[in-house]
């Protein structure tokens, strides 16, 4: 139908509260085109995992999908039953977890774990499964021959590869990675970025990479969006956007990142006056208008939609 | 060159072994790790030294014998001369050295008691070390630190729930500011941060060093961060330090292949782009 594996229109996620309601996330759309990294950027609480939840129908209660679409390929996906939606977990959609401890379990074998997840997914026998899980293992750079082991036995990285392995193996059109390195050491990590790329190019699966890490954004993605307290702030080709970034708030999020390419002890690093307001104390108009040095009465009165589909800020409703 | 810290060849092995009965039985030898083999380094008053590293390399354990919170294996810890971990001196030499030395931890959520006021998280230093003759001069003192660290004298009433991330973070300088430290460990101090917030932050403890010239060791593994901060830098592998130059060099050009390594792998945010 279209080159997007998938499309979110006008998403908004709410949580009731003892006085109203919080807005975790506000009137957010945006694609994801197939075979495309998309990088949702943010800091805690900007909703980037709330996004992520949200597309694969895992919000917590009492929080609910308030308004707007999900579209998978041409599959409305956000009001889906409960049993129709566990099939398209794993099956189309798969997950990436931060800490990849806690999404193994600790009391079975990784290959065990592999074979299930495949005999779930796929219509196949448990013989083929096997040779399927130990040639997964294999392109994450595992020895096949620790099919056997625990996740225990395993190093930070290395389970992050297992988990890897793991989401790709029912092999799914997306794959949602909510900050998927950063337990990892450097060193390990750009390893791992690197795996997780190729295989999504070599699977043609589609990758959504939430982090809050600026570089992390920049080696890996094709495009990226820019969070702020729950609203779309800045979305664009990742090159683009950290070149030229456009919302006051993107270029002060890069200003504000320090570089090991430059600077030295008596550089003062440029700062973001204030923090993300809470979800409950919400500024009226622009979210970001307290902590913008570009404040207009027009940011304050109204809220700015996406202009020209690439930034939400006033500064640029005239170009 | 006026050295405040002096580490002389550091090493801190902790037993791994299996109990005696279950060695006996299975004939296995004691085993032991060596989190800290033979580091030596020194920090001139005033500067930052940034000791980088894996997780794993060492580096708290270091930062936590520094300050006096573990005791090493081997070696010294000279503090302005004074041997840190000398049985010999008493207790209120001790006490004395203490006073100099204090430590930012990494999780704000972590090192601040919850069910104490910020008013009484900051006065504890204080009254421990007897800085205040009165109420009065401590509540004084208290304000000024708060000042000092960017937030208002009306915050000491209240909880450390009630601030943010951040917030949090400048009330665990200003405690550490509480004693009149010479020297302050920060133990990755900005890495449960976000980003803009982790500016703020890094600005403010080096603001606190030009004003107070206080002496920093700063524990991170963020070498985009060591870069902007520190002085010189250390950089640990398993205990050990394989390197050791002024920041810049370092960075620019460094010699063993693990900095090397390091260095390539930190993520950049421009190299996408050129």
């Amino acid at each position: 139908m279209s080159d997007s594996i998938l499309r979110v229109r006008n998403l908004r996620v709410v949580f009731p509260h003892r006085h109203g309601e919080l807005v975790a996330i506000d009137d957010i759309s945006f694609d994801v085109r197939k075979g495309e990294i998309l990088g949702f950027v943010g800091e805690s609480g900007a909703g980037k995992s709330m996004t992520g939840a949200a597309i694969i129908g895992l919000i917590d209660p009492p929080g609910y999908i308030d308004r707007g679409e999900i579209w998978l390929d041409d599959e409305r996906i956000d009001q889906l039953d409960s049993g129709a939606m566990t099939r398209i977990r794993g099956d189309r959609i798969s997950m990436v977890f931060q800490d990849p401890l806690t999404s193994l379990n600790p009391l079975r074998t990784i290959g065990d774990q592999l074979v299930e997840t495949i005999l779930t997914h796929m219509p196949i026998g448990e013989d083929e499964a096997k040779q399927k899980a130990k040639a997964g293992l294999e392109e994450v750079g595992i020895d096949p021959s620790r099919f056997d082991a625990y996740p225990h036995e395993f190093s930070g990285g290395m389970r992050q590869r297992v988990v890897i392995a793991l989401a790709l193996s029912a092999e799914p059109e997306l794959i949602i990675a909510d900050e998927p390195t950063t337990a990892l050491d450097v060193s390990v990590q750009a390893q791992v970025l690197k795996l997780l790329r190729r295989l999504c190019q070599e699977h043609g699966a589609s990758v959504i990479l939430i982090t809050h890490d600026m570089g992390v954004i920049a080696e890996t993605t094709d495009r990226v969006a820019v969070l702020y307290a729950g609203r779309l702030a800045e979305i664009g080709p990742t090159a683009k956007v950290l070149n030229e970034p456009q919302h006051p708030y993107s270029q002060g999020l890069i200003a504000s990142t320090p570089s090991v390419e430059q600077g030295d002890i008596d550089t003062r690093l440029f700062q973001i006056s204030g923090a993300m307001p809470r979800l409950d104390a919400l500024p009226s108009g622009c979210a970001f208008n307290p902590r913008c040095e570009h404040r207009m009465d027009r940011c304050v009165a109204e809220r700015p939609d996406l202009l020209q589909g690439r930034v939400a800020c006033w500064l640029y409703a005239d170009g | 060159m006026d050295e405040f810290i002096r580490v002389e060849h550091l090493h801190k092995r902790y037993d791994l072994s299996e109990p005696w009965l279950a060695r006996m039985i299975y004939r296995r030898p004691k085993r032991f790790l060596d989190a800290v083999d033979d580091v030596s380094f020194s920090i001139e008053r005033g500067k930052t030294f940034a000791l980088v590293g894996e997780s794993g390399s060492g580096k708290s354990t270091i930062a936590r014998m520094t300050v006096g919170l573990l005791t090493p294996t081997r070696g010294k810890v000279l503090i302005d001369g004074h041997d840190l971990h000398d049985d010999s001196l008493s207790q209120a030499e001790h006490r004395r050295i203490r006073q100099r030395l204090q430590m930012v931890f990494q999780s704000p959520y972590a090192s601040l008691n919850p069910r104490w006021r910020v008013g009484s998280i900051l006065a504890e230093p204080i009254r421990v070390f007897r800085l205040a003759q009165d109420r009065d001069e401590e509540q004084a003192r208290v304000h000024e630190l708060l000042d000092q660290v960017g937030l208002s004298a009306s915050d000491a009433r209240r909880y450390p729930h009630e601030f943010s991330g951040g917030q949090r973070q400048r009330i665990s300088i200003a405690r550490a500011l509480a004693s009149k430290p010479d020297f302050i460990v920060c133990d990755e101090p900005t890495s449960a941060l976000d980003v803009s917030v982790q500016a703020q932050v890094l600005n403010l403890l080096k603001q606190l060093q030009r004003d107070l010239g206080l002496t920093y060791l700063f524990i991170t593994h963020n070498l985009a961060v060591v870069r902007v901060m520190a002085h010189r830098i250390g950089v640990l592998k398993s205990g050990k330090l394989v390197e050791e130059q002024d920041t810049e060099k370092l960075i620019e050009s460094p010699q063993s292949d693990y900095t090397q390594m390091l260095i390539r792998s930190a993520p950049r945010i421009h190299r996408a782009a050129s």
